[in-house]
Order: C-alpha cells, then structure tokens, then sequence
C-alpha cells in the first residue's frame, strides 16, 4: 500500500472492530463490578448469560428471534441516518407495521400462505412507512425536526392502536384487547416446525421465517443505498446537502423517500411479532425494539453486517438475561436491563470516548511504516 | 536591519542577538504523511519573515506546532534564544507569540473592545477590565497607526478593519512575535496597502512578524527574509533582497514556473450566455445581484473582479440555477433557463453549462464520498452510470478513474476517499468532472483557490483551451493577478452591481482596485 493513500485514517479493523469491541469489554467490565457489588460471581454470571444465549438450540432460537427485530429496527435507523436523519420513531412505526400485518392475517387468513404473508409483509412495510411519512413530509416541506415529530408520533401510535383495538379489534366477549386469531394462512411459519421436517430437534422458539426476510433486509440495504442512484442521492443530502443541491438533487425528496424506507423497516417487526410469533392482534408487541434499534445502528455503524452483529448481540442480551434474571436470585430483570443499558451507553453515547485516542495510536503507529519502507527503496 | 549581522542560509552561524524565534528540528507526521521534517527556521528580532510554500508544503503545520495547535513529535522552539515548551496556544501566548488567522476568530455580535478583552478578562466584574482594556487599546492604536473604533459591532465592521481588531488582540496580550497567516486573501488592494503600512509600522517598532502567504508579490514588497518550504522541508532561507520572484517560484515548485498565461488574441463569437437584468436574493433574504446584466460569448473569457463578498458568489449560484433569480432573466444560447434549487441546477446542467463551484468542500464535492462518486455528482442520473435498477458501479469506476488519470489527479484512485486527495487534487477532480462533459459555456468559481502553484498552471492552461475551443467561460475570483492574465475582458462587482467594464489591454490592476473599492468607472473611460 502507498503510504498516499491513507495520510490520517486508523486501518478499517481498528475503525470497525476493535472500537467496538473495547467499547463492550468496558461496558461488561462495568456490568462485572455491579454483579459482584450485588454478592454474585460476575463470571459465572457471563457463562449464564452465555449459555443462555447460545448454549442449546431453544436458546439460539429466541436470541436469532430478538435478533430478527434488532436487525428491523438498527436497519430502519441506518437509513433514515444516510440521510443524516434520526428517526426516532421506530417504535410507532413497528406498532404500526403491526397493524398492517394483523389487518392482512384478519382479512384474509384463509387464502393460501405464501399469498397471504407477501401481502402480510408488503401492508407491514405500507404501514410503517406511511407512518413515517408524515414527520418526514414536515420536515422536508416545513421545517419540523424529525426527532420532535417521531418522538411524539410514537406516543400517537400507541393512542391509535389502543383505540383501534378496544374498539374494533377486540374478539368479542373477552376481557383483554387482543384481536381472534389468525387462521392457518397468516402464520408465518416457526423455524423449529421446518427443522422438524427435516428430522433436526431444534426445541421450541419463537423464531420464525421472518429472520431470513431480516437477512434479505440486509443485503437488499447494502445495495440500495451503495449501489443505487437512490442511495446515492440519499447519501448526498445527508453528508453534504448543498453539494447534494448543487448535483441536482432534491433534499426534500430524498428525506422523503428514506424516511419511509426506514418507517417500512420497522414495520416489518410487525411482522416477526404478529404473524410469527403471537397470530393475533395485541397491544404493547413492540416492546422498546424501536429504540435498542438505535443503539444497534450505531454500533453497526451503519452498515448492514455491523448491524447484523450488534443486533445479535442485543439478541443474545436479551435472551440471555432473562436465564440470568432467572438463575441468580440477586440479579432481576431491572439488574439485566441495567447491563443493555451499559453496552448502550458504552457503544452509543460513549462511542466517541475512546475511538479518537485509539485511533490516533495507530496513525501514529503507521508513521515508522512508510519511513521503513523508503528507506529500503 | 537587525538580520545583516546574521549568516546566511540554511545554518547561519549565531550573530550577537538571538533569534526572536527559532525552530530547530522540528518533525511532525500526521498518520503516514511527513508534514514537516527536520525544519530549521531562525527569524531576526524586528524583522518581516516570510514563510512561502505551495499548499500542502507545510506552512500552516509549522505555524500550528509553533503556536500550540499541535504538538510537534521532535524538535525544539525557542523564543529569544531561550528553548519554551508549547503545549497549547495559551503557553505561546505567554511566551509572546500572537496570531493572526487566516479565518478571523472574532466574536460578531461583540463590540471591539469585547473581542480584544475576550479570554483576558481577570475578576468576575466586566466594567472595571473594560475601563482598563479601553486605554490600553487607545494607547497601542496610537502607537502603531491601528485606528479601530472600540465600540463599533465586529460583524458590522469591514473585513480590513476586522483583521486589525485581530492584530489589536493579540498585542494586547503581549506578543513580540505576530505569525499572520495568509492575510491578505479577503482585502482589495488598497486595505492591502493598509496592512502593509500597519506590518512595517510594528516592525518600527521592533515587534518579529511572521507572513505566511503563496504570494509572491507580498514577500518581495514586505519581508526581509524569506523561508522557502516544498514538501514539508526548507529549501531555502534567503535574504529578499538577494532574490526575485522567479526564483522563488522555481524553489517552491522545485522546477521552473511560467507565471503568465499564454493565450491567443480575442477572438469573440456568438453570445452563449446572456444575463438580462437579473437580481438575485440570498438565503436570509438580502438582495446581493442588483440588476446585472452581462454577455459572455464563444472564445471568450469573462472575468468578474471583486472583494469576496460583493455579489459574485450569488451571482456564480444564480446562473448555475441554484439560487432564484428575484426578476431578470438567464439565457443559455438564447434558451430561457427555468427553476431554482436543485431542479434549476439540473436544467442548467441539461443546457450544457459546466459549474466548478467557489467552495469545492461545500458544494463541489462530497468530502466523505469515495473520489468516483464525487467524479460523478451531478451527472450521476446519466445513462451510462446507470443499469435497470443498480447503478453500473464499474462503468462509474472507470470513467472517473479515466477523467482522473487526464486530469492528472495524484493518486489516482477513483476508490479513495475525496477528503484524502490534497487541495489542488480535489479542485481538479471537479475540474475534471465539468470540463469533461464538453460545455457549452464553464462557469467557475475560485479555480485556483487553496491549489498550489504547479496544479494553477495545469488549471490556467485548460480554461484557456476551453476558450480556445470556442467554448464561453466566465471566471470569478477574488485574486487580481489571475483575473488580469486570464480574461478577455473585466467586469468589476461592488455591493451587487457591475462597476466597470474593462478590456485585458486597458485593465490595470490600480484601475481595477479603485473600482473594487466601490469606485465608478467614469464615461470616459468606458469602453463603448
């Protein structure tokens, strides 16, 4: 390599792995000290969580599951984040992406699967997307910040769908808000029944097909914003918009067509959970994935494999802790929560603590490189 | 003069006085780039210095280490023959060295005084320090002939009188040693004139000043001696009485440099751009084109002269179609051009017109895009960049790399990042770029501005070919010189408006100064 051809830029593993990876060792060193403040063995506490992640095939199955909605969620902030957008409404736009797909599993249940789960996606992806819309219409048009009007978007959502759900959605003559359930066409199909077709005992999870839609996700992602005039234009309104305005290309289109890219994203969590996992209509499914989706953007850098891996991790924390909250009687599911926060906190909030003086070890590193080489010319 | 006593050269052998400021072995390495390597530099007490170097040969790294900004990785400073330890521009502060940015680092919405107390205030009450500071400051304007008003608004101040109330500042903390970095980029002639009176002044004085600049008509009529830098070393340190302009553009460049232009005799055709009328408003509203009305035709180059500031770059965005026209109208070979924004930017583009914007980090280029995305900003809707749904990546790829390796852009790597190619590299991807697509009519904007000396040749020599070929270019730049070598004929702008109309033969640059300062052309002088 020419010693021109990167003058002050730390090599790309240390950019893309080894920050982050610093940034979670502090982040469940940290964790460590707390569970041995609580009186417990903090590395019998991370073989727990480990093994509760990953340690039998149930467990890989509901981490792949929590996986899944990450992967929605970090890829819907992603896109809106080429954009320099933050959309912060991951979460109403996956309630809603929700209701498209019970909407679809309601109406028409009993036509034949494949049929009935394409539209499934496709009214999760319209709904979520359309939700996103509106903040992304006021701000490209009028100004609104994008982080006021999705913040306050998720609370309608949720005013919306219980509404929606006390009032019309309701199976009739019972107590809680949950809608009939689906009929056989709307089910999205679990991955341990497939396994079990194929002879392999995979336990029982909620991990179902719409995994493989996530990893579809990712790919499609890669090559939508890399290799499209669409990313393109997205990503040039989002780095530098007068340059962006200078080629041609009009910020408030793009913000439009990347927010409802990304509402469509989160949508499809509604996906996994409504027609993967519950079968019905339900209220509170989204569960604060919309905003782990953040810290998982963040972590992945944006980009659809670092979002993969940061997703699996949060996956594996989820799963994870709840074996631990189980197991440890003075660790409970607020102490579990406590440790995502840290990872968050470390990997997202503090991203930029260590990254600087890191990389800046390495540029200076480099520097006898080229000196050795010149001198062996 | 303090320096006669001094040797000459790289190693003088110390005279009876020490230097004010000296560098001895400075090395600095940003990443895998050797930004400065082994600089010694020892500057006479009471002397003008000059630092020159193409961009990119280390000047402003230097200044940086010897003011704080970085730390240098070995070396030493002394100042007054006495080694100082500068950690942080406060610690050179205290060792008497001031400077002067090339951005001023002024507070607007303050009044002089405010901005000269700033930073220095001591105790938690304002009034007593500017009761203090005020006569300070009315005894150092008298002293070195630096009238300011104290309570004027700095935003409200002329960029002259603003880089004084820099000057101001840093006296006021005492410096002996005052580093100005590229100062004279925003002035007109004439409150260049000023500045150098204020320079030689201080130096009267007995005060060290330090002139970093590319141009080398300011060091042969102000400094003493002159430091010359290429590629992060000294090569040379000279007396400025012992050398001319020639030869220290042949050490910056390290070869010989033709510094005029050659170009045929004029030779205009048909109008391709006309602007009728045209008035332009800027982003908050303020009118900054005033009913402008100009031609420019085939094998013609336009010039508009001006202090930055005075409408050009709403004028460059308006004929670009990127800001809205107010009233007037825009003709590309007698074709009205519609919209603004983006949309007005695209139908120009369609009408053949190329546009190497003023600011090319701002506008031309994507710092953080790779170079063969940025190579197609603009242009990236094209057929040929473009599949069903996927964009044709390796037809992209090698189109720039192509435009690149034409436009002699080093490295040329259309897969590196824009923000890693130097200056004058940048400015020649989008040269490359707009130049490529054989415009009709080149506007340009600033086409030489941060680009060293060897790429401004390279730069020169196209736009004269764009001419040649019978192409329309109109040129916009704030440097005189290049102005005055380039274009067929001159308009100046004041304030939005067309002040004057020169032909290359008539312009002088006094003419063009006077009527860069607001002056009006008289009717006699007029050309029709």
């Amino acid at each position: 390599m020419s010693a021109t051809n990167a003058p002050t830029e730390a090599p790309r593993w240390v950019t893309h792995a080894l920050v982050p990876l610093i940034n979670l060792s502090l982040a469940l060193i940290i964790s460590g000290l707390l569970i041995l403040a609580l009186g417990e063995d903090p590395f019998e506490a991370i073989s727990i969580l480990a093994y509760g992640a990953f340690g039998y095939p149930e467990a890989i199955g509901y981490t792949l599951y929590y996986t899944t909605n990450f992967i929605f969620t970090g890829l819907a902030v992603a896109i809106a984040f080429h954009c320099f957008l933050f959309n912060i409404g991951g979460e109403g736009q996956a309630y809603l992406g929700g209701l498209g797909a019970g909407v679809v599993g309601l109406a028409i249940g009993h036509w034949p699967a494949p049929i009935t789960l394409i539209l499934g996606i496709l009214a999760a992806a319209v709904f979520g997307g359309a939700w996103a819309f509106i903040p992304a219409y006021l701000q490209a048009k009028r100004g609104s910040h994008i982080v006021i009007t999705t913040i306050m978007f998720n609370f309608i959502a949720a005013a919306l769908m219980t509404y929606l759900m006390v009032e019309i959605f309701i199976e009739p003559g019972q107590q809680s808000a949950e809608s009939r359930d689906f009929e056989a066409g709307a089910i999205m199909p679990f991955v341990h029944d497939i396994l079990a077709q194929l002879g392999i005992d995979a336990g029982h999870s909620y991990l179902n097909l719409s995994f493989v839609l996530a990893l579809i996700c990712c790919v499609l992602f890669w090559f939508f914003v890399w290799r499209t005039r669409w990313g393109y234009e997205i990503r040039s309104v989002g780095q530098n918009e007068s340059a962006a305005v200078y080629g041609g290309i009009m910020p408030s289109r793009a913000i439009i067509i990347a927010m409802c890219i990304s509402g469509g994203l989160a949508g499809l969590v509604g996906v996994n959970e409504i027609m993967g996992v519950h079968h019905r209509l339900l209220l509170e499914f989204t569960a604060g994935y919309g905003f782990v989706g953040i810290a998982v953007a963040l972590m992945g850098r944006n980009h659809p494999f670092g979002i993969f891996l940061a997703a699996l991790l949060f996956g594996a924390l989820y799963q994870g802790g709840q074996e631990l909250a189980f197991d440890m009687p003075n660790i409970n599911r607020d102490m579990v929560v406590v440790i995502q926060g840290l990872v968050i906190l470390f990997s997202g909030a503090l991203e930029h603590m260590f990254r600087g003086r890191i990389e800046a070890l390495f540029i200076r590193r480099a520097k006898t490189a080229p000196s050795a080489a010149a001198a062996a010319e | 003069m303090a320096a006669s006593d001094a040797g000459r050269g790289a190693s003088p052998p110390s005279g009876v006085v020490p230097p004010a400021l000296e560098v001895i072995g400075v090395e600095k390495w940003f990443g895998s780039v050797h930004a400065n390597s082994n600089i010694n530099i020892r500057v006479a007490p009471g002397t003008i210095h000059g630092i020159i170097g193409e961009n990119g040969a280390g000047k402003s790294t230097l200044m940086s280490v010897v003011y704080g900004y970085y730390r240098a990785d070995s070396g030493k400073i002394q100042v007054n023959g006495e080694t100082v330890q500068i950690k942080g521009p406060e610690h050179a502060i205290a060792s008497g060295i001031g400077m002067v940015h090339q951005h001023f680092m002024l507070v607007d919405t303050f009044t002089v005084l405010e901005n000269i107390v700033l930073g220095v205030e001591n105790g938690r009450l304002l009034a007593p320090n500017l009761a203090a500071a005020r006569s300070e400051l009315e005894r150092l304007e008298r002293d070195y002939n630096l009238e300011v008003d104290p309570d004027a608004i700095v935003g409200e101040l002329p960029v002259g009188v603003q880089q004084r109330v820099e000057i101001l500042k840093a006296l006021y903390r005492g410096a002996d040693i005052l580093i100005l970095d590229e100062p004279t980029g925003v002035l007109t002639p004439q409150e260049v004139g000023h500045l150098f009176r204020i320079l030689a002044a201080l130096r009267k004085q007995g005060k060290t000043i330090i002139l970093i600049t590319h141009k080398l008509r300011e060091i042969m009529a102000l400094t003493d001696e002159v430091t010359v830098m290429r590629s992060g070393k000294v090569v040379a340190q000279v007396y400025t009485s012992e050398t001319t302009r020639e030869d220290l553009a042949a050490m910056m460049v390290g070869r010989t440099v033709l510094l005029r232009v050659e170009k045929s005799a004029p030779n205009p055709g048909e109008v391709l751009l006309d602007v009728e009328d045209l008035s332009v408003k800027d982003n908050a509203g303020i009118v900054r084109v005033k009913n402008i009305s100009l031609q420019v035709r085939a094998h013609e180059i336009l010039g508009i002269a001006g202090v930055a500031g005075n409408g050009q770059s709403e004028l460059m965005e308006a004929l670009a179609g990127i800001l809205p026209r107010q009233s007037g109208h825009i003709r590309i070979k007698g074709e009205e051009i519609t919209g603004g924004t983006a949309r007005g930017a695209r139908n120009v583009r369609a009408a053949g017109v190329g546009h190497v914007p003023e600011d090319r980090q701002h506008m031309g280029l994507i710092t953080s895009f790779e170079a063969c995305e940025s190579g197609i900003l603009g242009y990236h809707r094209d057929e040929k960049y473009n599949g069903r749904v996927l964009m044709n990546h390796a037809a992209i790829v090698a189109d720039v790399g192509r435009q690149m390796a034409e436009y002699d852009v080093r490295p040329p790597l259309p897969r590196l990042r824009t923000g890693a190619f130097s200056g004058g590299n940048q400015q020649k991807i989008v040269l490359s770029r707009e130049m490529n697509r054989d415009p009709d009519v080149l506007l340009v904007g600033q086409p030489t501005r941060g680009v060293d000396i060897g790429a401004i040749e390279f730069i020169h020599r196209r736009l004269v070919d764009m001419r040649d070929a019978g192409k329309a270019v109109l040129l916009v730049s704030v440097e005189l010189d290049e102005i005055l070598s380039l274009s067929d004929r001159i308009v100046v702008m004041f304030d939005g408006e067309i002040v004057g109309e020169v032909t290359q033969d008539e312009a002088t640059e006094q003419m063009l100064g006077l009527m860069m300062a607001g002056e009006r052309q008289t009717p006699q002088e007029s050309t029709k």
